[in-house]
């Protein structure tokens, strides 16, 4: 293929050169004052780092957190049954490090992130308990094979190159209902509740559910207010200010207490589904603003060559209107889709217990009580991390994903 | 000068009107244009060419009087209009190019998803027509990355990969500087030369004198005068023409 032909290459000037002790007096320690700054900033940040690295080596509530790893990561799902939440992860890291092969850019970067977390958490992992009754690989173990199906995978599709490409977006599409699948069981598997879901497993299906469904539902509702058909557009306006008025409390309730009372047959509607009805519908309200001015912000004059060349309305809103809208509000849905992945923290409110419910219920079991100072400094750092990994994750994808688009445009 | 083939006229424009509100934007616009014939619109700012030469491709729809184009009559029918679209081919002053596509999907886009070509075939065509205007080795680049003559250049193979009959080019020159102005206008001379229907608004009076059949006169939503470059040009009748003329030459 010679469609990478002349790319710009990097468009940075050159960084003047210069030397530390230079640099330190240039920007430091320019005049009396500063060096008072500068002295006074460093005493208060080395005591900071010095008596929080030792709190951390000393602090006693650590165990309370990998002793019940397996609570933080899938709270009740049952033990005997363990093995599938491993096949699901293990299914989506093969995918990565297939797709990893096969894209590079970013894709490589989070598949490789993927695999040091992996074998780091293995390295770990070899402390964890072995649980009773359990079937599943030893948590140290499965942590391995990941990290060998990203390599492995990564490896595999660079060998087998672009055949791989359209097998590898539908197993990506039928990834989703596959991990649901594998984790809620029926065809052949014996079925496990959503009640029993919880943990980290719960809050990734919260997330990912609510961006994957929110979004085209946002995209429609962004498009439908600037429709030329009254309804349409009254009927999306009404619903966007109206999601947009209230706290996704709010929405959550009502999911888990009106849903039940309007639908027929309502009260048999799973919990998790109506959280995550409650969650896309909040989340494609805010979506639909973002795209829309995304949309605004083209201008007139691409319409007009599209449909001038002969495009229909539904090619030049895909191909044209569209794909420009979304690009240009890249960091605000994916800072909207970390806020979405942080606040399914909220379902705890309605009965669900997600990554931080799981905390919460570690940190008040009675073994704990002797603990001084108690664990829930030690366990919530401890998901504090987690959340963090995932959201510096999707910010660091939308930061390359603008590089990309601002190369295009010099 | 290249007025051949058939007589029958191509573009036919009898008594157009169309109002912006109560603004009345155009006045009984009566034009016809034969095969491979150019015509040059000029005329001062305001005075309504954008809006005439988009009438005719319907991105401005006009309220009264009748335009056929290619036998094909402009109605609110939107398979006529989808017809005429495909006829005719236009060229923006603003470029209008795709800024997230290179150069070689924004011209191949509407020949695969109109034309129904393949992507190979298309291709081809693109690497001709870029071979064309003189930039084929940008086919990979973004539009950004291209000057504006460069980029004006692709704006008008874009236009020509849907084989159109017809070409219209609204102040195709107006927002490139000066030094630029004359790539654009050598691949219109070609292109007109070539036997194209061309329908230009332009105020470059050289580029009239060169190629135009005719050069028709437009003020105040009306063609105040028409004719050769020729009697344009030595011997303007209207005072409002004379004025113009003498504004810009
Ligand atoms: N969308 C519009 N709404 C209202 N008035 C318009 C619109 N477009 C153009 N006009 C008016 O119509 C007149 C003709 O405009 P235009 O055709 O762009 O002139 P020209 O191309 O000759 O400079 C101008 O007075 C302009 O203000
Ligand atoms: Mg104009």
């Amino acid at each position: 293929m010679a469609t990478e032909v002349s790319r710009p290459t990097s468009r940075r000037a050159p960084r003047q050169q210069i030397g530390l002790i230079e640099w330190l007096r240039k920007n430091l320690f320019s005049t009396w004052y500063n060096v008072i700054i500068t002295v006074v900033l460093l005493y208060v940040i080395v005591q900071t780092v010095t008596s929080f690295v030792s709190w951390m080596v000393t602090a006693p509530g650590w165990p309370a957190a990998f002793t019940n790893i397996k609570l933080l990561l899938t709270w009740t799902y049952p033990v005997d049954q363990l093995w599938r939440p491993q096949a699901a992860m293990a299914l989506v890291m093969l995918l990565l490090g297939l797709s990893s092969g096969l894209w590079g850019g970013i894709v490589r970067m989070v598949a490789l992130g993927a695999a040091v977390i992996s074998v780091a958490l293995g390295f770990v992992a070899f402390t964890f308990p072995d649980l009773p009754g359990q079937t599943s690989l030893p948590g140290w173990l499965f942590m391995f094979i990941c990290a060998v199906l990203l390599v492995g995978g990564d490896q595999l599709a660079r060998l087998v190159g672009n055949k791989l490409r359209w097998p590898l977006i539908i197993a990506w599409l039928l990834a989703y209902p596959a991990v649901i699948l594998i984790l809620r069981g029926g065809i052949g598997l014996p079925v496990v509740e959503t009640k029993l879901w919880g943990g980290l497993t719960l809050t990734l299906i919260l997330a990912v559910s609510g961006i994957v469904l929110s979004f085209p539902l946002g995209v429609l509702l962004a498009l439908g207010r600037r429709s030329s058909l009254p309804v349409i557009r009254t009927f999306c306006v009404l619903y966007i200010e109206l999601i947009r008025g209230v706290p996704l409390v709010t929405v959550l309730f009502m999911g888990a207490l009106l849903l039940p009372l309007f639908l027929p047959g309502g009260e048999s509607i799973d919990a998790l589904v109506r959280a995550v009805i409650a969650v896309t519908l909040f989340s494609a309200a805010y979506l639909a603003e973002n795209v829309r001015g995304g949309l605004q912000s083209i201008p007139k004059g691409q319409v007009e060559a599209a449909r001038a060349l002969g495009l229909n309305v539904v090619q030049t809103t895909l191909l044209i209107t569209l794909p420009q809208a979304l690009r240009a509000v890249v960091p605000v849905l994916v800072g909207q889709f970390i806020a979405l992945f942080k606040d399914t923290s909220l379902v705890v409110i309605i009965g669900l217990v997600d990554l931080l419910g799981a905390a919460q219920n570690i940190v008040g079991q009675p073994e704990w009580l002797g603990t001084p100072g108690g664990v829930w400094r030690e366990t919530f750092l401890v998901i504090a991390a987690i959340y963090w990994v995932f959201s510096f994750t999707m910010s660091r994808i939308s930061k390359r994903i603008e590089d990309q688009i601002a190369r295009s445009r010099h | 000068m290249s007025g051949n083939g058939s007589s029958e006229p191509i573009i036919i424009c009898e008594n157009v009107n169309k109002w912006y509100g109560n603004f009345h934007a155009l006045k009984d616009v009566s034009l016809r244009v034969k095969r491979g014939e150019v015509v040059v619109i000029c005329g001062p700012s305001g005075s309504g060419k954008s809006t005439f030469i988009r009438t005719i491709n319907r991105l401005e729809e006009h309220q009264e009087g009748r335009i056929i184009v290619d036998g094909i009559e402009m109605t609110n029918d939107i398979r006529n209009i989808d017809a005429i679209r495909r006829e005719v081919g236009m060229v923006f002053q603003q470029f209008n190019l795709f800024p997230h596509l290179t150069v070689l999907q924004n011209i191949t886009l509407a020949p695969i998803w109109v034309r129904k070509k393949t992507r190979k075939e298309a291709e081809a065509k693109a690497f001709e027509l870029l071979e064309r205007v003189g930039i084929r080795e940008q086919a990979y680049k973004y539009p950004g990355q291209l000057s504006g003559g460069q980029q004006q250049r692709v704006a008008i193979a874009r236009a020509l990969a849907m084989e159109p009959r017809i070409m219209l080019f609204d102040e195709p020159t107006s927002a490139l500087d000066p030094e630029m102005v004359k790539e654009v206008l050598d691949v219109m001379k070609t292109l007109a030369r070539s036997g194209m229907t061309m329908l230009c608004v332009t105020h470059e009076m050289g580029f009239a004198r060169e190629v135009a059949d005719r050069i028709v006169f437009m003020d105040q939503g009306q063609i105040v005068e028409e004719g050769t470059p020729d009697q344009f040009f030595t011997n303007p009748r209207n005072e409002r023409t004379k004025l113009f003329l003498s504004q810009i030459l």
